[in-house]
């Protein structure tokens, strides 16, 4: 039950890096394929780290992976804002 | 003799060609450098599908250390060559 | 089955991505391709039960050797979008012709070759493990419980005390040839306030990786890698400061793990032991000891060669100094 469950969802979250990926390829522009990969690259992670929870055996595991889900989305974020901001820049200053 | 280590070692020997044909012919100082980190890759593929010895028993822990400081010289190496790599314009312009 | 899957497209994915890093033309993205291929190896590692040196890889092999890279691209003008132009590349050495790029790559090959047939020649002789077993059998001996870290720190400790000093002959290399590396303008309130959280975590990561590494896989390399990303991660914010100590206690701590290590040696060989050999009820406190130095070394070096030099100082002296030699350019 429980293999059946942590399978549907990293499978799910497989998905989404899928999706992400073919966004990074096919979208046209910087700025929407950086959102595109943010945004489906950070919920594939929750969702693979929700499947992978369900395999810990103890609390402190169930923990450190949250952290790390955590600490990827905040670094994702930021490096998406200065990537954004950068190009912003480069566009209006050239 | 397992396939899991023939196939990583051999993959090994792959990149260290790999990296040695990009270290010979880059004409950039900075690709040759990065081609040369490859190759350490390649060595320490090998090195650790050496020391694999199956899905139940420990890996042997030798191989993992010489890696492991393989790693870390890689590195400094590295960071040499790039200081060495930044100074040489400044040195050739003066003649 | 579904294992041998998996290898294949591993595999697959880091000889292509190897493949990708050399044969692209634009220095940039060779680096960030090459940063990628770290990170795939990080995942071989630890299909191959190498959690030690997945650590290693992840934290020094794609992250501070891609931060070291992509420092030295710094500069060299490329627009993030698509359309714009930029200014051509210097050509290196010219007239590599046809034929010496096929006598290289037959070369390639034929190391390859050779390598393979070797492997394939001691896969298919009789496995001895006389040395993994002399390992497990001395463990409890050896004052911890995670191999890698008996073999690094105990009985191989020679050789780990060697790798520190080429560490610290590296950094001393690059204070001789140049001064830092200018530094980055001060960060907006997203990253600062990123960098408000993180290098904190990163400071007990370290500590965390640096303890655990007696029963775990950590260890001092890895706990120095974390401390030494800490600082990265200051600089880039721009802070003037980036954690390292000034003057002489910069040198002390820069020399901290070649000199305990060769400290602990040399007072063992006077109480009559060989050099380095520790007695086993000393072992684990000794080798926590030595970790510690040598975690702050190794920290200071690597944060230091990212810096490229010696970091500029702030102080009064230095600004005078700087003023006079000024003057003396016009």
């Amino acid at each position: 039950m429980i293999d059946i469950l942590s399978s549907i969802l990293i499978l799910a979250g497989v998905f989404f890096y899928l999706a992400g990926s073919i966004g990074l390829l096919r979208l046209p522009d910087l700025y929407s394929r950086l959102h595109a990969l943010t945004k489906a690259d950070n919920l594939g992670l929750g969702l693979l780290i929700a499947g992978l929870t369900l395999h810990s055996p103890e609390l402190l595991t169930i923990l450190k992976l949250l952290l790390i889900w955590l600490a990827v989305l905040a670094a994702s974020a930021t490096s998406a804002h200065l990537i954004a901001r950068q190009a912003r820049r480069q566009e209006t200053g050239a | 003799m397992l396939t899991t280590q023939i196939l990583y070692a051999l993959a090994g020997c792959v990149v260290v060609a790999l990296g040695l044909r990009g270290a010979l012919l880059h004409a950039s100082l900075l690709q040759r450098i990065v081609a040369i980190n490859v190759m350490g890759a390649g060595v320490f593929l090998l090195l650790i599908a050496v020391a694999y010895r199956g899905p139940g028993l420990p890996p042997d822990p030798l191989p993992h250390a010489l890696v492991l400081t393989g790693i870390v010289v890689a590195v400094s190496a590295t960071a040499l060559a790039l200081a060495l790599a930044r100074r040489l314009p400044a040195e050739q312009d003066d003649d | 089955m579904s294992l041998l899957v998996f290898d294949g497209l591993l595999l697959f994915s880091i000889v292509s991505l190897a493949w990708a890093t050399l044969t692209s033309s634009d220095e940039r993205l060779s680096v960030i391709l090459f940063m990628a291929f770290g990170l795939v190896l990080a995942v071989a590692w630890g299909r191959l039960l190498a959690p030690d040196v997945a650590l290693a890889e992840a934290a020094i092999g794609a992250g501070l050797t891609g931060a070291l890279l992509l420092a030295a691209v710094r500069g060299q003008p490329r627009p993030l979008l698509p359309g714009a132009t930029h200014a051509p590349r210097k050509q290196g050495a010219a007239g590599v012709t046809v034929v010496l790029r096929l006598a290289v790559t037959l070369l390639s090959a034929a190391l390859a070759g050779t390598l393979a047939w070797a492997l394939l020649h001691a896969f298919s002789s009789t496995p001895h493990d006389l040395l993994p077993r002399a390992i497990s059998e001395n463990l409890e001996a050896s004052g911890v419980s995670n191999p890698v870290t008996a073999v690094l720190l105990n009985f191989r400790a020679y050789d780990t005390l060697l790798e520190l000093a080429v560490l610290l002959t590296a950094v001393l290399g690059i204070f001789a040839l140049d001064q830092a590396t200018p530094g980055y303008q001060p960060a907006g309130p997203v990253f600062d306030g990123l960098v408000r959280w993180l290098v904190p975590v990163l400071i007990l990561m370290a500590g965390y990786l640096l303890w655990v590494g007696a029963h775990a896989p950590g260890g001092a390399f890895q706990a120095g890698a974390t401390l030494a990303a800490a600082g990265v991660v200051l600089r880039l914010a721009g802070r003037s400061r980036t954690g390292l100590p000034d003057g002489y206690m910069l040198r002390i701590v820069m020399a901290a793990g070649v000199g305990v290590f060769l400290l602990v040696g040399l007072t063992l060989l006077l109480l009559g032991r060989p050099f380095l050999g520790y007695p086993p009820a000393w072992a684990g406190s000794l080798i926590l000891l030595i970790e510690t130095a040598a975690m702050l070394s190794i920290a200071a070096t690597l944060l230091l060669a990212f810096l490229g030099g010696q970091p500029e100082s702030t102080g009064v002296k230095a600004a005078a100094n700087r003023q006079r030699e000024e003057i003396s350019r016009c």
